[in-house]
């Protein structure tokens, strides 16, 4: 075991090196800053469909609302970037946690259509409120200087910080899950009656991981706005919700690292094939997403690590 | 756990590098941003990028002896994607000059970008009067028509023709926002009321509650704030619900397209506002036809602006000899522009200031065949029909 450990850890190692010199490799720093972001949203609905069981299909209403509070305080109320990012986090935290009372009632599919009812309700807003700018959303969002100091204009600079909001994130997910407390999530999500009699308040835990999760999706969606200057309508609407939910299954829903994978693939998908093949990106990705159902239920990441698990048996 | 992470990482590397392309071969890039497959995309879309394709080439392929290569892509009515887009092009493809199609939301959004990128941005299909009034920039230019000269056109015609009290059905975003603000004070203006206005989500299925609304307001004309499928199919659902009958419906942003499309029984005496005709003269037959050979159908204005607007950036890229936004920028404002779409001048707010024409629908009497809709009612100078310096926001106008 302090083997394979050693292994993740030099692996995890060597995914930092490639981000970090990933501009001087030729690559779009923008591109793969979107995809950072993307794959953080996913990690963060992960904390809460893989590591404790629940469904949530209004994570965009996290998402999307968070951008729109970072685009706004920046725009119109002069934060600093940092602020704003703080703000966003903070603010789809507080939704977080009125949705999450609300849904964590119910369980399954109940479950489910609670955060999508309640994710609509969010977009409905969105779409009417003056501040979000309706159909045009929010544009032209300065990236400013991180602490008043480092101008983040340069896509370098930008693109660091991202990296580091990133691992940082990732990192907390991964400490989240391995602690006591992320074990009792994974007690609930593997039964519940069970984490009950043992006197757990599993409701608590249960919203502690919506919070956490509904947050972090909200420092991805902020760190979105940082990026592209923009919060739109598309970002609370409900077909991010279930692309989110594509990227973690496609990668593999539970592992730590399949959630920003599925997210790479995804986002790489669109970019390449949105010129050439128009609407139908939905319709391919819909075939992937189909034949990752059917045949390897896992997900990438979830299969490669059942196959390597098998050989060393 | 390990050797999956490094696959994953490897993965998403050749992912990302596959989608990088080289930038900077030496060729002139022009990129065209549009509606291609929505409600806007018969006005415009692919046939309009064609357009551009064919300006490059009888330019004869080449500027300053470099190859000219055309982009295009489609923003599918979100100002998210157009925005990305842009920036991707002007960042890794190093583009010189980009072409906003339909769509306002999407133009506000793509001319902010070519702001901060200093490239040109010459918005074709976008009405919105704010891209060269609060909006302004000092790369962007509004070429063909916009939503003030609409209203100034279309609208003032029909308040003196004697529909005094409107209601209007407007699409939700920019665009229709700026045709509904720049209509309400023409009518005004003209000693007209607004009764009120009923918002319609863009590319919107079920008109019939919005015009339910249009109806009990008693209004005596019914403005269309809206443009395209959305215009041909509120104006069809207005004569199914009858309200025809108890209300004038005027269209303030009509497409010969649309007229095609709704056929002149119900467009029949329509009046409205446009920057060109396919058949207002030899030159724009002759355009035409090409266009009539190849697509079994007329061009729309845009379609013939987005072949002038591309001619008239590479005439002044020859001129000023080099692609440097702010060189070009002050060589397309010094030079009037004269060709088959447009004998005007760009003001130094962006806006190109040429004639707009008040035209009336042929009854199918007068008409003489599919495609012989106009008539032409009256020219309206350029001065006239565009915002006046004196109204203007924009701080790039002198005044």
């Amino acid at each position: 075991m302090t083997k394979a450990a050693k292994l993740i850890r030099v692996t995890y190692l060597g995914l930092l090196i490639l981000a970090l010199i990933a501009p001087m490799l030729g690559l779009y720093p923008v591109f793969v800053m979107k995809l950072l972001c993307f794959a953080l949203f996913a990690c963060a609905f992960n904390l809460l469909l893989g590591f404790t069981g629940l469904l949530s299909f209004g994570h965009a209403a996290f998402f999307g609302s968070a951008a729109y509070v970072t685009g706004w305080l920046i725009k119109s109320q002069h934060f600093t970037p940092e602020l704003g990012l703080l703000a966003g986090a903070l603010a789809s935290g507080l939704i977080g946690l009125v949705v999450g009372a609300v849904a964590i009632r119910r369980q399954g599919i109940y479950f489910a259509m609670i955060t999508l009812a309640i994710a609509q309700m969010v977009y409905f807003v969105c779409l009417q409120v003056p501040f979000t700018g309706g159909e045009d959303g929010l544009q032209g969002v300065p990236r400013g200087a991180l602490f008043g100091l480092i101008s983040l204009e340069s896509d370098t600079a930008m693109y660091y910080l991202v990296v580091a909001i990133f691992v940082a994130s990732f990192l907390a997910i991964t400490r989240i899950v391995s602690s006591p407390f992320g074990q009792v999530l994974k007690m609930i999500r593997e039964n519940e009656p069970r984490a009950i009699s043992l006197g757990y308040q599993v409701d608590r835990y249960k919203l502690l991981a919506f919070v956490l999760s509904a947050a972090l999706a909200g420092l991805a969606g902020s760190l979105k706005t940082l990026v592209m200057g923009f919060a739109t309508l598309s970002d609370v609407h409900w077909s991010m919700s279930g692309e989110v939910i594509l990227m973690t299954l496609l990668g593999g829903v539970g592992t730590f690292f399949g959630p920003a994978f599925g997210a790479g693939i995804v986002i790489a998908l669109q970019n390449m094939l949105a010129d050439k093949v128009g609407s139908w990106v939905t319709v391919i990705i819909g075939v992937i997403f189909v034949l990752c159902v059917l045949a390897f239920r896992k997900g990438i990441v979830g299969e490669l690590q059942a196959y390597l698990r098998r050989r060393q048996r | 756990m390990k050797l999956n992470a490094l696959v994953a990482a490897m993965a998403i590397t050749l992912a990302a590098a596959a989608s990088a392309q080289v930038a900077n071969t030496g060729a002139v890039k022009i990129g065209f941003i549009t509606d291609m497959s929505s409600l806007y995309a018969d006005i415009d879309g692919p046939a309009g990028g064609e357009m551009i394709k064919w300006a490059v080439a009888d330019f004869g392929g080449k500027v300053l002896g470099r190859p000219i290569e055309v982009l295009t892509a489609d923003h599918q009515n979100k100002a998210d994607v157009a925005s990305s887009k842009a920036r991707e092009w002007m960042d890794k493809d190093n583009l010189a000059m980009l072409v906003g199609g339909t769509s306002s939301g999407t133009a506000l959004a793509m001319a902010k970008v070519a702001a901060e990128k200093k490239r040109p941005f010459i918005s074709i299909g976008a009405g919105s009067a704010r891209l060269t009034n609060e909006d302004c920039t000092a790369y962007t230019v509004h070429y063909a028509y916009d939503t003030v000269a609409l209203a100034k056109v279309a609208g003032s015609a029909l308040v003196k023709a004697g529909n005094k009290n409107w209601f209007f059905l407007t699409a939700d975003y920019a665009f229709g926002y700026s045709l509904e603000g720049d209509a309400s004070a023409v009518v005004k203006a003209n000693g007209g009321t607004v009764a009120g206005a009923v918002r319609h989500p863009l590319n919107a299925s079920d008109f019939s509650s919005f015009l339910l609304q249009a109806q009990s307001s008693k209004a005596q004309i019914l403005g269309l704030a809206n443009a395209g499928g959305d215009f041909t199919n509120a104006m069809k659902a207005a004569k199914e619900f009858g309200i025809n009958k108890t209300m004038k419906i005027a269209g303030l942003l009509v497409f010969i397209n649309d007229v095609h499309s709704l056929g002149l029984a119900n467009t029949e005496g329509l009046q409205l506002a446009d920057s060109w005709y396919w058949n207002q003269d030899d030159a724009s037959r002759a355009f035409a036809k090409r266009f009539f050979d190849k697509y079994k159908r007329q061009p729309s204005s845009l379609q013939a602006a987005d072949y002038s607007a591309a001619t008239t950036y590479l005439k002044a890229v020859q001129a000023a000899g080099t692609t440097d936004g702010d060189k070009v920028m002050e060589t397309l404002k010094a030079t009037p522009s004269n060709d088959f779409y447009t004998k005007g001048k760009i003001r130094a707010d962006g806006r190109m200031i040429h004639d707009m024409y008040l035209f009336e629908v042929k009854s199918a009497k007068e008409s003489t065949g599919p495609w012989d809709y106009y008539k032409l009612v009256s020219k309206v100078p350029g001065d006239q029909a565009f915002t006046t310096v004196a109204d203007s926001k924009c701080s790039l106008l002198k005044k």
